[in-house]
């Protein structure tokens, strides 16, 4: 497929990175599945913009990217409201747009969430390696290079049609997700929730747990009242593998919700953030609340079927236009 | 208790499958994981999208839309119950060159006062057996490996290094390993390989696999320097 010049980055902002939909079926040789942390965003975005769901995307972080267009091309922008806007306007989210050679798009301030998600029609064209365009910032492969976006790195698309029909468009306004600085995450309870007391249990589901600044794409940890673990077990267990959303309790009793960058570990997990609310997770700033609510493994697969269903008829609605 | 007598699966949130074949680090338990995951491999399942193979367990991570829970279940414990007629491949045995000591190898000497050995005795030790890999990962390509001699089973550091140079040899209680990228670490670093262990573009990405054996040999500096090129 031709490639054609997209954007040039005039700021690349506190973290800006190509994600697709991650990197699968190379755990076995320690290889963590990477992706866009916010699966919905992402792929509404993609959705909007005229792609497959798991094309490549930016995803940026809090404040500061800004971007040149190079040419005529169909954009969208979902996730966190890190307050886009277009030659100097405000951009409306969640919405078709389409761009001319010289606009400039730039992310001025966290109004609420962490993370936002600029997809292009065609997609971001970086070569795929193991099957997934994904940057690993830590193993240094992946997306561009490798690394994080740059002052002056020209991002390139796939050449397509523009899905110029679309313009305008937007997700219904009932399905964009609010990002709230005091979240509830609803998890599944194990796989070892049996090394903690009825106490330190009772503790984890009744707390209120602050973000702290030691929050980027391997985990987010937080602060607040320790857990109390059973005194016949050990801290630490055999290392095994682990999955997005897993709430690991290390020593000092206070837990890290693991996102995607992560492949095995040797601490305990009390608790499992279920798939739906994975997005809340990945918007988490600095300062936020968390509680968590336990539910059945049921009543999580029901709901990730309900949000599956809103995407199902979403892409049915659009690609019908 | 070692090997369990039917595998304890306990669920890792609503994509995530653990499946426990013991509770300790030996030969026994790991090749029950790796005779599960190569047999779950080879079935292609529909919906599972991966398998996690470590020390003593096997995270199977699946899209629980297209396959169920229930139903997942009950396939794994028919693929258990019919393991022992699943071929097994023989482990391959691979050598490795690691030039020893100095600063290729900046723990050397600590784990040879450590011993109260030479350093001499460490090298010689630490070549003397091939090492089976239990499992891949912390970083891509890091093969954990066991078990060392017992003159030479080391606590961590104390205080992890920040940066890690690729290829570093090193070892941690009974257990050696190599790093296949800089990365910070806690590991006693005895030695350095010029082998490349992980290579994103390459087909399969590791140099290692788990089940495999690996035996080292020291190399001078500047039989490195040619490994290297």
């Amino acid at each position: 497929m031709e490639r054609i010049e997209a954007f040039e980055v005039l700021e690349p902002g506190m973290l800006t990175t190509i994600q697709d939909s991650g990197r699968y079926g190379f755990s076995q040789f320690g290889v963590p599945p990477s992706g866009a942390l916010d699966n919905f965003s992402f792929r509404v975005a993609n959705l909007l913009a005229g792609n497959q769901e798991g094309e490549a995307c930016l995803e940026t972080t809090i404040m500061g990217l800004k971007l040149k267009a190079l040419n005529e091309m169909v954009i969208a922008i979902t996730g966190g409201d890190l307050s886009p806007t277009l030659n100097g306007e405000h951009l409306d989210m969640w919405r078709v747009h389409l761009l001319v050679e010289g606009d400039i798009i730039a992310f001025k301030r966290a109004r609420s969430g962490c993370r936002a998600y600029l997809a292009v029609s065609g997609g971001f064209a970086v070569p795929k390696i193991m099957g997934s365009r994904s940057t690993n910032l830590s193993s240094r492969f992946g997306g561009l290079e490798g690394r994080a976006l740059r002052r002056g790195d020209i991002l390139k698309r796939f050449d397509c049609p523009s899905p110029l029909k679309r313009l305008g468009f937007r997700f219904p306004s009932d399905g964009i997700p609010l990002f709230e600085k005091e979240v509830v995450l609803r998890v599944t309870s194990g796989p070892q929730d049996h090394h903690f007391t009825e106490k330190g249990s009772q503790t984890f589901y009744s707390s209120s747990y602050q973000v702290t600044p030691q929050c980027d794409r391997m985990g987010v940890r937080l602060e607040g009242p320790k857990i109390a673990r059973r005194s016949d077990v050990e801290e630490s267990i055999i290392s095994e593998g682990l999955i997005s959303g897993a709430v690991q309790v290390p020593g000092n009793g206070k837990p890290i919700i693991i996102l995607n960058e992560l492949v095995t570990g040797g601490y305990t997990k009390i608790a499992t953030v279920i798939s739906t609310d994975l997005p809340k997770v990945a918007q988490l700033k600095p300062g936020d609340h968390v509680h968590f609510e336990s539910i059945s493994i049921k009543e999580a697969h029901r709901l990730l079927g309900e949000q599956e269903e809103l995407l199902r008829s979403f892409k049915h609605f659009i690609e019908g236009r | 208790m070692g090997l369990y007598p039917k595998a304890i699966f306990r669920f890792m949130g609503d994509r995530g499958l653990l499946i426990e074949f013991g509770d300790e680090i030996s030969h026994e338990v790991n090749e029950k994981v790796r005779r599960m995951a190569l047999a779950i491999q080879a079935e292609a399942i529909e919906g599972i999208l991966e398998t996690v193979p470590t020390y003593r367990s096997l995270l199977i991570i699946y899209n629980p839309l297209i396959l169920s829970i229930d139903h997942l279940k009950k396939r794994m414990q028919q693929i258990e119950e019919g393991l022992q007629q699943t071929p097994f491949p023989e482990p391959k045995l691979r050598r490795i060159p690691v030039v020893y000591g100095g600063s290729y190898g900046p723990d050397l000497d600590f784990v040879a006062e450590y011993h109260r050995i030479s350093s001499e005795e460490v090298i010689r030790l630490h070549c003397s057996k091939p090492y089976f890999i239990y499992m891949i990962g912390f970083i891509p390509g890091f093969p954990y490996m066991g078990e060392l001699p017992e003159a030479l089973v080391t606590p961590r550091l104390k205080t992890p290094r920040l940066l890690v140079p690729v290829g570093s040899v090193a070892i941690a209680k009974s257990q050696t390993g190599i790093y296949p990228m800089e990365s910070p670490g806690g590991w006693q670093i005895i030695g350095r390989t010029p082998i490349r262990l992980f290579d994103p573009e390459r087909e399969p990405p590791a140099l290692f696999q788990m089940g495999n054996l690996v035996q080292f040999f020291p190399i001078s500096e500047e039989e490195f320097e040619i490994w290297s090129e």
